[in-house]
């Protein structure tokens, strides 16, 4: 077992090129079990290929990431989540012919130990069906058991998106713009879903939307060009004269590239 | 029997014991029964006999096809290589040589399934999609070659025969009598429909509907995508196995055709026209099978054609297949519906018979005078003489298949737009219900 001091994910000096384009130079962080991360940063800084790296859909170029203590790089993504990080998907990801009950029990099938079993039957597994009841009553979409996927509103795929991501029960939740394309009063909604199904979780989310960020994170970690920046309290980030220059230097260019 | 979604997963604690699974399951054994004392010629014995094989070998086609999204081009692979292995090891039991059941000789063919299917999957299940399909086709033809190069093994041109009435009889059964046959292959095919029906309801059955829906994201929730493919490849050789060991004591003799690439394409095809999506499609799929290799190759010479045309207007139109047909006029009676289409069905049945019989008599005619040249240009189709030579005879096939297009085509606009207002009440009432 790791010592109880490891962090809960530790990045040390992980870059990835792809060609001869490097995206991400030598980003290093350490997140504590149990604290809530938003990763903000300019279109094109990584923010999505770092959540690829952790989750183990790109393989690291070099360095190192550990998971309470353990080093994942490396690893498929199935085992990494099998060690206990889930993630969600900017592009809902499901199982579009299923049903939404199918959605979320196919998803904590091997967390309750389960496996590749073809010699029980789903009905009889009375702690995945309530776990799976449990999950979908915690992102309201109980009454929409029986609907495919693939017949959701945008806004229900998202929460069925969240659903399957923490069934599981893993302890570190990575969510990639969970938000993404809601309107306001969706967002304040979802926001506050999140914050209940990710209880006492190590959160990490990437976002774009600075209510969601402020309204989600104890600590905002800013990644310009591949690196980690800053990484502090939202207060002290936003004071911090790097991140200035960097992140609303970029954003006020962009915004001159745009007009 | 539907594996559809909306009936599928409601039933864990609402239903201890669900009627209505138990009179379908019933009425499939009692049609297993009694096929055999209705239609009760010797030919009809044979057709039964192979439609229960059939059964099974589409059933565990559509493992990978319906059920998977594996479209594997080499199916026949492990129903023939389970057909070798069963004719030898009957041979083996001829000559005194293995005391086994001759009524235990399939499962020996299943073993050969699985086998072949672990060594051989463990190779095309490695990949999906495309690669997984080209894989499944060059495995194909590597065996086929394998079955020219030993002809120890595969018998060569005349294949290997057996003689089924072989080792002691069990309880009187020697299994001479054709109709012994059928019962044996109706208790396999009950059994192997049953345990793969069984599937579709555990966790391996239903991680690999998720591997055929969304592969990425099942890697993301804890299972190795190419094991949830492996370990249903190698079940779907099992069974193929078993039908292909039946079908070894059915025919009493196996050729190497068997494990060739017309035989895979045959099982796809029929799959394909049951309708991959729902459980029983490859059950309606089997028993066409059956009906067109026997019954329509032995009316026209141009049979393949007519198949081929079928599987095109079935792919183009009802890429469902025939039992998603069914489930949807099945959801029109539901909500009593079906009575307000089905002038609409006899006339596109009548039109479209019209046109049969206009692209009929072409095709006949051409066959005709390909092939038979030497008998004279008369022929007869379909109770009239025609002369295959004359303009009258072509004037005429094609004046009553344009008018049968003509009238097809005005008939399908007016159903489409029926199929439409009466979709659109459905989705009223179901509306109307929710909001209740």
């Amino acid at each position: 077992m790791a010592p109880a001091a490891a962090p809960a994910l530790e990045l040390r000096d992980v870059t990835k090129t792809f060609g001869k384009t490097e995206i991400i130079r030598g980003a290093s962080l350490a997140v504590q079990p149990g604290e809530r991360i938003a990763i903000i940063g300019p279109n094109g800084a990584g923010k999505s290929t770092l959540f690829n790296l952790i989750s183990g859909r790109f393989g690291a170029t070099s360095g190192r990431i550990l998971l309470n203590g353990r080093r994942i790089d490396g690893m498929k993504p199935f085992e990494i989540n099998r060690l206990g990080l889930a993630r969600s998907f900017q592009v809902s990801n499901l199982f579009t012919r299923l049903s939404v009950f199918e959605n979320i029990r196919c998803a904590v099938l091997w967390h309750l130990g389960y496996r590749y079993a073809f010699w029980r039957f789903l009905a009889d597994l009375r702690d995945a069906n309530e776990r799976t009841d449990e999950v979908l009553a915690m992102i309201k979409l109980d009454k929409r058991r029986d609907v495919l996927a693939m017949n959701l509103t945008y806004a229900e795929q998202r929460a069925l998106e969240i659903g399957i991501t923490i069934a599981g029960g893993s302890s570190v939740i990575l969510l990639d713009e969970p938000t993404a394309g809601m309107s306001q009063s969706e967002t304040r909604r979802f926001v506050e879903l999140i914050r209940e199904v990710t209880a006492g979780k190590t959160l990490l989310t990437v976002e774009h939307d600075m209510g969601v960020v402020f309204g989600l994170a104890d600590k905002i970690a800013v990644l310009v060009y591949g690196q980690v920046i800053a990484f502090d309290t939202p207060d002290a980030v936003r004071a911090n004269p790097e991140v200035q220059e960097a992140y609303l230097g970029s954003a006020l260019a962009e915004e001159g590239a745009g007009h | 029997m539907a594996r559809s979604a909306s009936s599928g997963s409601t039933d864990y604690h609402f239903k201890p014991y669900n009627v209505g699974r138990w009179v379908v399951w019933g009425l499939f054994a009692l049609a297993l029964l009694l096929a055999p004392l209705l239609w009760t010629s010797s030919f009809a014995h044979t057709m039964l006999s192979q439609m229960g094989i059939a059964i099974i070998v589409c059933l565990s086609y559509n493992i990978l096809l319906g059920q998977g999204g594996m479209l594997s081009f080499g199916h026949a692979v492990y129903s023939g290589l389970g057909s070798f292995l069963a004719i030898h090891t009957l041979n083996l039991i001829s000559a005194g040589k293995l005391a086994l059941p001759v009524s235990l000789v399939p499962l020996a063919g299943g073993l050969a399934g699985l086998f072949f299917a672990a060594a051989l999957g463990y190779v095309s299940t490695k990949k999906a999609g495309t690669t997984f399909a080209m894989i499944t086709l060059g495995i194909g033809e590597l065996v086929w070659s394998m079955s020219l190069m030993l002809p120890e093994f595969f018998g060569g041109e005349g294949g290997v025969t057996g003689n089924r009435v072989s080792g002691k009889p069990v309880l009187g059964v020697s299994f001479g009598p054709q109709i012994q046959v059928y019962y044996l292959i109706a208790a396999y095919c009950f059994v192997s429909t049953a345990a793969m029906f069984a599937l579709t309801r555990t966790p391996l059955g239903r991680l690999l509907n998720a591997v055929r829906d969304n592969p990425e994201r099942v890697e993301f929730i804890g299972y190795s995508t190419q094991q949830v493919r492996f370990l249903s490849f190698m079940i779907a050789g099992f069974f193929a196995g078993i039908s292909g060991g039946l079908a070894a004591l059915n025919f009493e003799i196996v050729t190497a055709e068997v494990v060739g690439a017309a035989r895979s394409g045959a099982y796809l095809l029929f799959v394909f026209l049951g309708g991959a999506t729902f459980f029983f499609g490859p059950i309606i799929g089997a028993v066409l099978m059956v009906i067109a290799l026997v019954l329509l190759s032995e009316l026209t010479q141009a049979w393949l054609l007519y198949l081929g045309l079928v599987f095109l207007f079935m792919v183009m139109y009802a890429p469902g297949g025939i039992s998603s047909l069914i489930m949807m006029n099945l959801r029109l009676a539901a909500f009593g519906k079906l009575r307000a289409l089905w002038t609409s069905y006899l006339a596109l049945a009548g039109t479209a018979f019209v046109v049969l019989v206009g692209a009929g008599a072409m095709i006949e005619m051409v066959y005709h005078l390909q092939l038979h040249a030497a008998l004279g240009t008369e022929m007869r189709f379909m109770g009239a003489t025609l002369d295959a030579d004359a303009f009258d005879s072509w004037f005429g096939a094609v004046f009553v298949l344009v008018t049968g297009l003509a009238l097809f085509e005005l008939t399908r606009r007016e159903f489409l737009r029926q199929w439409g207002t009466v979709q659109e009440e459905i989705e009223k009432e179901v509306k109307r219900r929710e909001a209740l």
